[in-house]
């Protein structure tokens, strides 16, 4: 591959990065913090989460860094009045809607950006029941944030498997299986790749579930046996 | 009886871009998607159980559990809200002895809320959906014909300054080819222009995209054809769901021929062999014309393989969309006909390198394709006789509310919307209070901007757009807190949930918009919160246009928000 250099400017300081560099990863080259949610290196980038926007050019609206690419010559702040506006919002409105009490990253975030806590009264939550279907592992959506990681290691980002999947849309959005089927009857594998990339408490390892409640090694031992079904399907 | 088995065998040899096709025809026999037909459905596309789970959700006009055997659905839409469609919705629900959502006990009726079915100039609407038969638009609704099963048709009301795009619309039926003419301007084209001709022709004619984004319609050709992958596919966005518009609608039904030539001439230019119409699901009446349409022109040999005896061949297939306005804008409209839930796609890259199927593609909305036709024909000085430099050529609009003559016009920009809605318009009923310009994407214009003349540049030059040419006029029987309530469900509902702050942004918005007669301290600030940032760092276009019109309710009318001591 050809590469083409370009040169831009992040907070004032200069920086040469090759043609199709996000502002992300050139942000982060200089030693410059710009905050993510949904972005993995493991999983497509998608700019879902927004916490990524910086300031390009002072254009009308701002820039996803994890998919923006940088442009020769371009003025990006990653942290101006703007910025954080809609970053603070975001965490705010985050905050309003799902249960981040086991996301200790996005809880630094909230503090970082001086995010209210209940900034939205009276809103609607995404709340769900508890899901536990299986000897593996427990999912609770209500601190799901919809990264949407989980469903694309679970497809054409890892396994190919399409066990998960969205329902709904707009704020109802939720992850779910074919028919919010249990995993045992889906085509889940159990490779654990989407609690590998979980961000937040929603998706747990049971054992790891099984102590958080005070249930013995004996029981837990009891909970987490796989059966027969599954036991060659397994990695 | 519906057939599933002969259903699945049409659609062996097809993969997941014949999804849509299938979920319709299973949705219309059976009334709903049961978990065993997706799995049959499965086998058959090659596409997975779950990812199919997942495009049924997305899009509302498909079920996953039985309905009533006839689904009416009325609209919520500002102007129909204020011409009575609650008390539709309401009479229906008494009649049945049903809440809204529900099923008669019976089985025979479900009762649904929707958003804009485009049928505005014919206030209150409703969309009625009879198993194993198919969809039919009725407005005026009334409750008695609903339930008798009486759709009495509805009659375009068009008129204006001028009849270009309008002419040989015909009450009741759309115009055949016969009296359309067998396509003069293809014919011409293809016998002594190059395709670099006709995109040079575009090009000076200044036509600018009429969907709402308001792009060089040349330019965007010629960036296509450009592009240097093959194949290049022509798209054309007949998904028209923004609230208050109805004239792409009018255009279909009623020249679809003209359309027709306008998609040929666009892949002549392009290079594209192949062309998909994207027609929202809620216009069945549009669906059925064009189809017709389509085959008619293929036996005249003016549209098909080896158009006009030259080697030149275009087909063209539809596509109906399944309940969703996102679906309109341009990458999600891709996503829905290859077969996927209609989340819009990061830009760049855009579509006249990587659109529909990845490939180079040129997607139009229709009033734009319709224009072609004549620039090509009379040449682009013809186009550029009616209008201003930046606002070429005659523009629709469709104006609904509170007007003697709601309807689609045909105005020459530059007039002032004083002159469309005091005289072309036959006059405002009652007391104006404000002009809902644009759509809900739009924003408010007060009875002291009505000497605004309607051109592209003036109305930016407020901080308005004309977007996809709505205009809703309210006069003061109309409660403003209402409308905006209605635009906040709207957006709420709309919101494909992709990206966090449109997700989450459009839930609060419309919370807030829902208390404004008892507001909590502090929605004031939330609100211009969320709608900055909606409007900065979301992914698409419906999340950063979706507080526009609040956010200039803000600035017009403080009070509005300030609680029950305030006007509204
Ligand atoms: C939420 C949203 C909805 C849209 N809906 C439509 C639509 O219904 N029809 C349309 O032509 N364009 C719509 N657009 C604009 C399209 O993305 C695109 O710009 C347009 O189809 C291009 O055609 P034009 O250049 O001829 O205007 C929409 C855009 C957004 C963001
Ligand atoms: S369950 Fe976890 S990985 Fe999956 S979308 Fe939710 S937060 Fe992301
Ligand atoms: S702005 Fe709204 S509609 Fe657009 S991608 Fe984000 S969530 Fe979806
Ligand atoms: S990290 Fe960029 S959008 Fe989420």
């Amino acid at each position: 591959m050809s590469e083409k250099m370009i040169t831009l400017t992040i907070d004032g300081q200069s920086i040469t990065v090759p043609e199709g560099t996000s502002i992300l990863a050139a942000a982060r080259q200089a030693d410059k913090d710009i905050p993510v949610i949904c972005y993995h290196d493991a999983t497509t980038p998608n700019g879902l989460c927004r916490l990524c926007v910086v300031d390009v050019n002072q254009g009308r609206v701002l820039q996803p860094a994890c998919v923006a690419q940088c442009q020769d010559g371009a003025v990006v702040e990653t942290r101006n009045e703007r910025v954080e506006r809609s970053r603070r919002t975001i965490l705010e409105m985050l905050d309003s809607a799902v249960d981040l009490g086991q996301a200790p990253e996005i809880q630094t975030l909230i503090h970082d950006y001086q995010a209210a806590p209940d900034r939205f009264p009276d809103a609607k939550r995404r709340d769900h029941s508890e899901l536990d279907d299986n000897p593996f592992y427990v999912r609770d959506y209500s601190q799901c944030v919809l990264c949407w990681r989980c469903v694309q290691v679970c497809g054409e980002d890892a396994q190919y498997t399409f066990a998960l999947t969205l329902g709904e849309r707009g704020f109802n959005t939720h992850v779910t299986t074919l028919f919010d089927i249990g995993l045992l009857e889906s085509p889940c594998v159990f490779c654990g790749q989407c609690v590998g990339v979980c961000p937040t408490g929603a998706l747990k390892p049971k054992v790891e579930w099984g102590m958080e409640q005070g249930f013995s090694a004996d029981e837990i031992r009891q909970m987490t046996r796989r059966p027969r079904r599954k036991a060659d399907s397994e990695a | 009886m519906f057939d599933l088995e002969s259903v699945l065998e049409r659609y062996s040899e097809r993969g997941r871009d014949a999804l849509l096709p299938a979920l319709w025809e299973i949705q219309t026999g059976l009334g709903y998607i049961s978990l065993d037909t997706v799995h049959r459905l499965s086998h058959t596309l090659h596409v997975p159980a779950t990812e199919i789970y997942g495009v049924i959700e997305f899009y509302s006009l498909f079920h996953t559990e039985p309905t009533g055997d006839t689904v009416i659905q009325v609209c919520t839409n500002p102007a129909c809200g204020a011409l009575g469609a609650d008390a539709v919705m309401g009479g229906l629900c008494d009649r049945l002895g049903i809440q809204l959502g529900e099923t008669s006990a019976d089985g025979r009726y479900t009762v649904l809320s929707t958003t804009c079915l485009g049928l505005c100039e014919h206030a209150p609407a409703a969309l009625v959906s009879v198993r194993g038969v198919g969809e039919r638009a009725v407005a005026p609704a009334q409750v008695d014909d609903l339930l008798a099963g009486i759709f009495p048709p509805y009659h375009p009301v068009v008129g204006g300054d001028i009849r270009v795009l309008l002419d040989g619309i015909h009450p009741g039926r759309a115009q055949p080819l016969a009296d359309y003419g067998d396509y003069v301007a293809l014919r011409h084209a293809l016998i002594a222009s190059s395709p670099e001709a006709v995109i040079e022709t575009v090009e000076q004619s200044n036509l600018i995209g009429r969907g709402g984004a308001a792009f060089p319609t040349g330019r965007k050709w010629r960036f296509t054809r450009q592009s240097p992958n093959l194949p290049r596919y022509v798209v054309c966005n007949a998904d028209e769901s923004e609230p208050g518009t109805f004239k792409d609608r009018v255009l279909l039904e009623g020249r679809p021929h003209l359309l027709l030539e306008g998609m040929a001439l666009c892949a002549y230019a392009v290079g594209a062999s192949r062309g998909f119409l994207f027609i929202r699901g809620e216009y069945p009446e549009a669906a059925r014309r064009m189809a017709k349409a389509i085959a008619e022109a293929e036996a005249a040999g003016v549209l098909g393989e080896n158009i006009l005896g030259t080697n030149f061949s275009f087909h063209v297939e539809i596509r109906r969309g399944g309940g969703a306005y996102i679906c309109g804008e341009e990458t999600a409209l891709f996503e829905a006909i290859e077969g996927k839930r209609g989340f819009p796609r990061i830009k760049p890259p855009f579509p006249t390198t990587h659109g529909l199927f990845g490939q180079p593609t040129v997607i139009n909305n229709v009033e734009t394709l319709c224009a072609i036709p004549g620039i090509v024909r009379h040449g682009p000085d013809w186009f550029r006789q009616w209008g201003t430099d930046r606002s070429a050529g005659t523009k629709l609009v469709s104006v609904s509310g509170h007007v003697q003559r709601p309807g689609v016009y045909e105005i020459i920009p530059g007039i002032t919307l004083r002159h469309l809605l005091e005289t072309t318009c036959g006059g405002i009923i009652g007391s104006l209070q404000t002009v809902l310009m644009g759509g809900a994407a739009g924003t408010f214009l007060t009875p002291e901007q009505l000497d605004t003349r309607l051109t592209f540049e003036d109305l930016w030059a407020i901080g308005g757009t004309f977007g996809s040419g709505a205009i809703m006029v309210f006069n003061d029987t109309v409660s403003i807190r209402d409308v905006l309530q209605r635009l906040g469900h709207f957006f709420q509902h709309e919101s494909c949930g992709k990206c966090f702050p449109c997700q989450i942004g459009t839930q609060r918005q419309s919370e807030i918009l829902d208390r404004l007669d008892a507001p909590l301290a502090g929605d004031y600030e939330r609100l211009h919160d969320i709608g900055l940032t909606m409007t900065q760092a979301s992914l698409c276009g419906l999340g950063q246009t979706a507080a526009s019109a609040v956010l200039s309710a803000m600035q017009i009318w403080p009070e509005v928000f300030a609680g029950r001591e305030g006007v509204g």
